[in-house]
């Protein structure tokens, strides 16, 4: 079996502290280069894709307020434009940013992403996220969020749902130019047939959208769209909606209790597994800097190369997004050391296989929903 | 109607590969150009209620390809279009500092605004603007957005001795206004040029004021020496009032150009282009467009219709004010067909907007030159009618002879547009 691997890049790494890691460049946080360096090692490495984290308000140590803190990496850059600045320096490895369903505009965001997997050639993705932050919905100063709070279940449930209508809304107008829309008749004078250019016409509970896009139906036709869930409402919003699912098991029992929780609402669905991995011994001198051990959604892993890949063959997800605790440290060992242990098992590639991301996952390109069939 | 681009030309290539953007932001580089800049529209153009088909359609995103070709370019500015009626501060701000940060201080934003309800029908905020609220949000929204990049001061990351930032430095804001009601705190740090570089294309008495008062770059229509100069003499007028000097605001009419090796060559060449961007389906097109009727039972090799315009319906939507007043267009027109006993078709070149420059590399040259020596232009903005070759000559013939005369740069001199430009560094 072979695994597929993804690297989430946020920062100097997932640990709050990474920016003072041995080898940490936080003077380059800001530039593209940093960026660069990472995405190309992440492809020397042959991994699926690498995801870029967004947000639309300040990192904070709090859920539902910014902090004050002034010891971690805060300031971040806008992931779609960054995966767009390294999408010309690669040419195998896939771009997945994040970008928020909440207060983005549906129509920028699919066409962003359709530009993504033009400057890639066929190597985009998208992770949606909702936001039920209050702070962020202040930035823009559209609607009032009530107060943080996980459990007001209304809330939440009318966040996913205008999440599902985002994400529908984006995926119709990728389809909405059929492949062969443009034409170039010199006989007739037309530069497209527009009868292969079609209205979206949604109408759904929050909004409306008119269409066809701007942007000609992308190289993949449908880029890889990827949500992460941590419950049964998120798992549900990307059984419906998404191709890849990321999940947060804390051991071998609940990565079993999820799966088959996922595979009942969508056999199809892609699952993997998210963990935070710290090759080495480098994570408690971090906790120590940072003044608390480190709290995530996700497991922790620490340990060597041959630790974690017999940790990812138990768990037996068909891949994982791995968030490497310090950059590029953790990237580095991911590529050098735990590719080499998965390959000498026979668990991982020895070659990019495809060019385009879908086909990685063994996905075809899908036709238009309104291609005729003729 | 945007028909520049002749996409039935052999040579014409695709407008949406990523390679053709490559092509054309390389070779303006390769020129030592200022930047390289993206149109937007945010609905496909319709008429008579049904997408237009003749023209070259289809665009990226501008942030998105801008970002990706700061990966293959080293010093080129890089222009987006982003219009402020559709889009919020919060991320507009954002998207603009990252390309600021990602192309190492070489970003540009064309501020443009809309308020058609037709292009609101793709957003989810909908709706529309009156068209005297254009500007007050446009100037509020730019407004908002230099607050954003100014809430983070330029040294607040130490990143040193366990700090990461300085206290009190990072994103605080807060903007009450008309438009915008909107507080917290902005999360990309202080672009490199301070403020990405503004653009305006604005017009009108409300425009140029605007531009006069908060543009770095004008991107004019006025591209004849004549009105060129007083539109020139008009907006640098008005700068002294909002405390600025002429060298604070750079006036680049939109141009088109058609080199030859002989005068005549050119003038061909110019005129076949024409005839290619106004073909018989188009020239009724624009016809239609001012009579608000369906014309497509006229001949466009023949005269022009004997019914008179329904200036009560509009069968063009998606783009820019064609003619304000079609009624005396139409008068116009008419008259002009007479005069010279004109088709429809030879009508639509006839007035269709000639090429700015015609001629061989060293004629254009110094036509160039003379422009922006008599103060109708402090530079200029290709529009080429070819992708993606369609500044390849331009580059290779006439910006050496420039060079050669002094009155064009050898070479890059710093690295951010605002450099390029020689506007003045933000603080």
């Amino acid at each position: 079996m072979s695994l597929h691997l993804a690297v989430a890049l946020d920062g100097a790494g997932w640990h709050p502290a990474a920016w003072r890691a041995e080898g940490a460049r936080p003077d380059r946080l800001f530039t593209a280069g940093y960026w660069a360096d990472l995405v190309i090692e992440a492809e020397r490495g042959l991994l699926d894709w690498v995801t870029f984290e967004d947000s639309l308000s300040l990192q904070s140590s709090r859920h539902d307020a910014p902090d004050d803190r002034l010891d971690q990496v805060r300031g971040r850059l806008d992931a779609v434009l960054l995966a767009a600045a390294v999408a010309p320096l690669t040419s195998k490895i896939g771009l997945i940013p994040t970008t928020s369903v909440t207060h983005t505009e549906p129509f920028h965001v699919a066409i962003g992403i359709a530009s993504l997997d033009y400057a890639s050639k066929g190597r985009a993705g998208w992770r949606p996220r909702v936001s039920g932050r209050p702070d962020e919905a202040a930035h823009f100063g559209r609607r009032e969020f009530p107060p943080f709070d996980p459990a007001n279940a209304e809330f939440v449930d009318a966040l996913f749902r205008e999440a599902a209508d985002a994400v529908e809304v984006v995926r119709r107008l990728w389809d909405s130019w059929e492949d062969d829309a443009e034409i170039r008749d010199a006989t007739t004078g037309r530069f497209i047939d527009r009868d292969r250019l079609h209205y979206i016409d949604f109408q759904g509970e929050f909004f409306a959208v008119k269409g066809p896009s701007i942007t000609p139906r992308p190289p993949q036709g449908q880029p890889l769209v990827t949500a992460l869930g941590h419950a049964t409402k998120p798992y549900e919003f990307a059984a419906a909606n998404a191709d890849v699912l990321y999940v947060t098991p804390t051991g071998r029992d609940d990565a079993r209790r999820i799966t088959e929780e996922v595979r009942e609402l969508n056999p199809d669905l892609k699952v993997f597994a998210d963990l935070v991995v710290f090759l080495g011994d480098h994570k408690a001198r971090l906790d120590d800097l940072d003044g608390a051990p480190l709290e995530s959604d996700a497991h922790v892993f620490e340990g060597s190369p041959a630790e974690l890949a017999d940790l990812l063959l138990d768990w037996g997800f068909e891949g994982y997004r791995l968030r490497p605790g310090a950059l590029p440290h953790d990237l580095t060992a991911i590529t050098r050391g735990l590719v080499p242990e998965l390959q000498a098992r026979g668990a991982f590639r020895t070659a990019y296989e495809t060019p385009d991301l879908r086909g990685r996952l063994g996905l075809g390109r899908p036709a238009s929903r309104y291609a005729r069939v003729s | 109607m945007n028909n520049t681009t002749v996409w039935s030309d052999p040579r014409s290539g695709s407008q949406i590969d990523f390679d053709s953007f490559t092509h054309l932001a390389q070779t303006a580089e390769r020129g030592k150009f200022d930047f390289f800049f993206l149109a937007e529209g945010l609905r496909l153009r319709e008429m008579k209620g049904r997408i237009h088909d003749l023209d070259v359609v289809g665009r990226p995103e501008s942030l998105t390809v801008l970002s990706a070709l700061s990966a293959v370019t080293t010093h080129l500015g890089l222009a987006a279009t982003v219009n402020s009626t559709f889009n919020e501060p919060y991320e507009v701000a954002r998207r603009l500092a990252t390309l600021d940060h990602l192309s190492g201080g070489r970003a540009a934003w064309n501020v443009v605004t809309s308020w058609d309800a037709f292009t609101g029908e793709n957003f989810r905020r909908g709706g529309y603007l009156a068209e005297a609220d254009r500007y007050t949000r446009a100037k509020e929204f730019l407004q908002t957005a230099r607050e954003l990049w100014d809430s983070w001061a330029p040294d607040a990351l130490p990143r040193s001795d366990g700090r990461f930032a300085r206290p009190g430095g990072i994103g605080f804001f807060e903007h009450t206004g008309q438009h915008f009601d909107i507080r917290g705190r902005f999360d990309v740090p202080r672009p490199p040029q301070g403020h990405p570089v503004i653009i305006q294309a604005g017009d009108s008495e409300e425009g140029r004021e605007f531009a006069a008062a908060s543009s770095d770059v004008i991107f004019s229509r006025h591209s004849k020496l004549d009105e060129g100069r007083v539109f020139y003499r008009d907006v640098k007028s008005r700068l002294a009032k909002y405390g600025r000097t002429a060298d604070d605001l750079k006036i680049l009419p939109a141009v088109t150009y058609v080199l030859g090796d002989t005068q005549e060559e050119a003038e061909e060449r110019a005129a076949e282009i024409r005839r290619a961007q106004v073909g018989p389906r188009t020239a009724i097109l624009f016809l239609e467009a001012i009579w608000g009727r369906d014309l497509s039972g006229y001949d466009p090799d023949g005269p022009l219709p004997d019914v008179e315009p329904d200036l009560s319906t509009d069968v063009s939507k998606g783009r820019a004010q064609f003619r304000r007043d079609r009624a005396e267009t139409a008068a116009k027109w008419r008259a002009l067909a007479e005069e010279k006993n004109l088709s429809i078709r030879e009508l639509v070149i006839e007035t269709a907007a000639p090429q700015t420059f015609v001629g061989t590399a060293l004629s254009v040259a110094a036509e160039i030159d003379h422009f922006v020596q008599t103060d109708a232009a402090d530079g200029f903005i290709f529009v080429p009618h070819l992708t993606p070759g369609g500044l390849d000559d331009l580059v290779d013939k006439v910006v050496p002879l420039l060079q050669e005369k002094g009155v064009y740069r050898a070479d890059y001199t710093g690295p951010t547009l605002r450099h390029h430009l020689g506007l003045k560094e933000l603080s």
